[in-house]
């Protein structure tokens, strides 16, 4: 075997002296904020060089100067549409988490229930839900915003019941049989020692189900019903070939999943507060 | 990862005593026990179909309002068709034409068409994904730079460019080729299947062991020795949750990219054009539903069965 | 030649607490094909040392010499084997893959990986379990065929870390044995870390006796056994053993004397 420049980096880190590494942590910690950061501005600025000097027609790339000045422009109307949209979100999420964690527990109880619910569920995981759409706003009424919130319902529902069923299942079997010695009844268990276990897995579900809601509810405004939210204007917008303002709308709604993910995030961050980090 | 309701399972522990797992998985019973999760599982369809029809029987006509908000559908026929009917209706011509092709005929082909592009999209965000996966694991410096963005963007409704990439079609042309709009629909798909794979397949090609690396180490073996015969196969059981969370979000993302980019021809353009004669033949219009709950089954399930395939990389997995 | 010669080595580690001197002051030299066994408490920086001989880590001074190389063209050059506390077996190769597996690396051609993984497996008692995979064997067995993977490369030095420590006390005397018997037929020089004095005192030529903070050689006991020589399982009951055994814990507890012992296995 050759000693070739192929030869991997050391695995190990060879500190000569402690200045050495310390400032490799340091290093570390810097790199980590500055590069992100770094990179986001690097492909603003490709993107704004690809539109003002390599000239990419607007349909193809409007510049982000732009589809800010769009943004500004339309601020009254896009805050409202990302109210519509966001409230559709809301509502499917808190459905959807309380359904999740009702079956999430009656499965945990009965195994019966578990056995029916876990290939519908794993089926529900890889199924397209909003295809449910057009058929939803028939049932519900073509001017209602129900169907968008079933299906953002449906959406967050999944991984709030797989995560939360899971949870319930992670009580450690020390703590159980330190319990059962206890003589503790079924309740008291649950509550101390079952539930506590499940909580970070419900709110580890809860997140991911966020983002889903959002882009579930998004989503089914493609499939026709009331206009308002971000989804229809998004298609209306590039229809009548206002490219610049469709990606303001965009921006809009990838603002409006930040949001989602920060806020659920701030939640397990503020529930879990007290338990050392996994 | 953040729009995964499954968790890449991390490799169990070795140096246990006592076989385990393999051994176990291996006998009898199998077979029974497998039975028994498909009963169940049709049990709990039931159990759906049986809660459909009695809120069907029992719920008022208009649904139940509160005030004026309805929060249970409408139980007309209009609304919620018996189930019977749905299914039944696939067995019909989609048109009363003559030489109109049967409603499953035509939903099979529409979902065949949109598996097509999606799976397209699915290679695409696969090589991608892994390309990227690949370089954050050489250079940290693109892992810090990159991995918060890919991240990030899991987490927010990247899909929301459907429409706008819409506008691409047609109007490309390099030379004589131009873009056609079914690419525009594979593009959408592929960047969502992107994203949970350059993740899960990141998460897999730094799951070896710091005593695996080690080991390649004292055999003084380079980076690529080290990454076809460690870091690769580590990866699999990372690789195969990404992989099928890749392969719905590529389902999904060709649907609603069908619908909003307008192509002819897949399952997306069915379910919005059979929803607008469901006046008519309210049925019908769960035609295209169910072909794509199969479509979205027959995507994972490919998955699924490289998983198979690759059953020997997956030995590490605590069972 | 030497196997190792390690001259005025030191190491030091950066901790968030700040800086931790894991060894001092270690000079040693190892013979060809002798048995030496690094014993000490938790913290004593043995598996450092080997770790340095092994070019995994690198000595803040001093130097080392593996077979009169630097250890970086030891490694190279394959002139060691090395087996962990967990027998680190791939879990998607078979047992015959695993074992092959380094010379895989090295482009060994296929007729010959066969014929040397057989002879290998042969040697660790394994023949009939090749095309198992790690999943199906015991502990000890595992480790067995980390051993073999160990010796494919023939190495002229072997480095060992706790190797048997996460095994039951009987598996762990029977593998002790069947290494005693591996050495011997290979002739290889063994490094062997471990923090059982009875295991040290029942393999080793020498056993070289550590002490922590700073990680320090106190002590280092050429083993003798009243003209015996050989390591069969009767050893093990011989007053000279006992014997060894007693000089090695009074070793331990001089290199410590205000604290107890602790991490070191008396049993």
């Amino acid at each position: 075997m050759s000693a070739g420049a192929a030869e991997m980096p050391p695995v190990v880190r060879r500190p000569r002296g402690s200045q050495d590494v310390r400032a490799r942590a340091t290093r570390e910690r810097i790199g980590r904020v500055v590069a992100p950061i770094v990179v986001g501005l690097a492909v603003l600025g490709v993107w704004q060089f690809l539109v003002s000097v390599v000239g990419v027609s607007d349909y193809l790339l409007p510049s982000p100067a732009a589809i800010a000045e769009e943004f500004v422009a339309f601020a009254p109307a896009i805050l409202a549409a990302a109210g519509v949209t966001g409230f559709n979100a809301l509502v499917g999420l808190v459905v959807g988490t309380v359904l999740g964690i009702l079956l999430a527990w009656a499965a945990a109880q009965w195994r019966a229930i578990d056995a029916m619910a876990a290939p519908v569920v794993a089926a529900l995981a890889v199924v397209p839900i909003v295809a449910l759409a057009p058929v939803l706003n028939t049932m519900f009424g073509a001017d209602s915003q129900f169907g968008r919130q079933a299906i953002a319902a449906i959406a967050a529902f999944v991984p709030v019941f797989v995560n939360t069923l899971r949870g319930l299942r992670q009580a450690a079997p020390v703590h159980r049989e330190l319990m059962r010695v206890y003589a503790a009844s079924g309740t008291q268990t649950f509550r101390t020692v079952t539930l506590p276990t499940a909580v970070p897995f419900l709110l580890t579900g809860i997140r991911i189900a966020s983002s889903l809601a959002v882009i579930s509810a998004l989503v089914a405004e493609y499939f026709g019903g009331p206009r308002g939210g971000l989804g229809s204007f998004i298609s209306t917008s590039a229809a009548s070939s206002a490219y610049a303002r469709a990606w303001a709308y965009v921006v809009a709604a990838i603002a409006l999943g930040l949001l989602f993910m920060l806020a659920t995030a701030l939640l397990e961050r503020i529930v879990l507060r007290h338990r050392p980090a996994a | 990862m953040s729009t995964t309701s499954v968790a890449p399972a991390p490799p169990g522990t070795e140096g246990q005593d006592a076989p385990r797992a393999a051994a176990r998985r291996r006998s009898g019973g199998r077979g029974r026990r497998t039975a028994a999760a498909w009963g169940w599982g049709a049990l709990g369809i039931l159990v759906l179909v049986v809660v459909w029809e009695g809120y069907k029987a029992l719920a008022p006509e208009d649904g139940v309002l509160i005030g004026d908000l309805r929060v249970l559908p409408r139980t007309t026929d209009l609304a919620m068709p018996h189930v019977w009917e749905m299914l039944g209706r696939l067995g019909e011509p989609v048109t009363r034409a003559e030489g109109s092709p049967l409603l499953w005929a035509a939903v099979a082909l529409a979902a065949l068409t949109t598996l097509g592009i999606a799976a397209a999209g699915w290679l695409v965000g696969l090589v991608v994904g892994v390309g990227f996966a690949l370089i954050m694991q050489r250079w940290r410096l693109a892992e810090w730079g990159l991995k918060p963005w890919i991240l990030v963007s899991q987490a927010v409704p990247l899909i929301a460019f459907a429409p706008v990439v819409k506008s691409w079609g047609s109007r490309v042309e390099i030379g004589s080729w131009e873009w056609p709009d079914w690419l525009s629909v594979a593009v959408i798909a592929s960047y969502l299947a992107f994203f949970p794979i350059a993740v899960g397949a990141l998460a897999g090609l730094q799951s070896p062991a710091r005593r695996d690396v080690e080991l390649f180490r004292t055999y003084a073996a380079g980076y690529w020795s080290t990454l076809l015969k460690l870091r690769l196969p580590a990866a699999v059981p990372y690789l195969l949750p990404a992989l099928r969370l890749g392969a719905a979000n590529a389902v999904v993302g060709a649907i609603v990219a069908e619908v909003s980019t307008g192509l002819q021809g897949g399952i997306g353009r069915l379910l919005i054009q059979f929803a607008g004669q469901a006046s008519g033949d309210p049925a019908k219009a769960w035609g295209p539903i169910f072909g794509a709950i199969v479509l979205g089954l027959v995507a994972a399930g490919s998955v699924a069965l490289l998983g198979l395939i690759l059953k020997n990389y997956r030995r590490g997995e605590a069972a | 030649m030497n196997a190792v010669t390690i001259s005025g080595v030191g190491k030091t580690f950066d901790t968030k607490e700040g800086t931790t001197v894991a060894l001092e002051g270690i000079d040693l030299t190892i013979a060809e094909g002798e048995f030496v066994s690094l014993i000490g408490p938790s913290g004593c920086g043995k598996s450092t040392l080997m770790r340095l001989v092994a070019d995994l880590e690198q000595p803040t001074t001093g130097s080392i010499e593996v077979f009169g190389k630097t250890p970086d063209r030891a490694r190279r050059d394959q002139d060691y084997g090395i087996a962990f506390q967990q027998a680190g077996l791939l879990p998607w190769r078979t047992v015959a893959e695993n074992v092959g597996l380094p010379l895989e690396i090295h482009k060994t051609g296929k007729a010959e990986r066969t014929a040397r993984v057989a002879e290998l497996l042969e040697l660790v008692g394994l023949s009939d379990f090749g095309g198992r995979y790690p999943d199906q064997l015991s502990g000890g067995m595992q480790q067995r065929v980390a051993i073999a993977r160990a010796l494919a490369e023939r190495p002229r030095l072997l480095l060992m870390d706790e190797p048997f420590g996460a095994l039951d006390e009987m598996t762990r005397e029977r593998m002790q044995g069947e290494l005693a018997r591996i050495a011997g037929e290979t002739g290889a020089a063994v490094v062997f870390v471990t923090h059982s004095i009875p295991e040290a005192v029942f393999l080793s030529d020498r056993v070289v006796v550590m002490s922590p903070r700073p990680g320090r050689i106190t002590d280092a006991l050429t083993m003798s056994f009243a003209g015996k020589t050989g390591r069969e399982e009767g050893l093990r009951e011989q007053a000279s053993f006992f014997e060894m055994v007693t000089a090695v814990r009074e070793a331990l507890h001089q290199g410590s004397p205000t604290t107890a012992v602790r991490g070191v296995e008396t049993r």
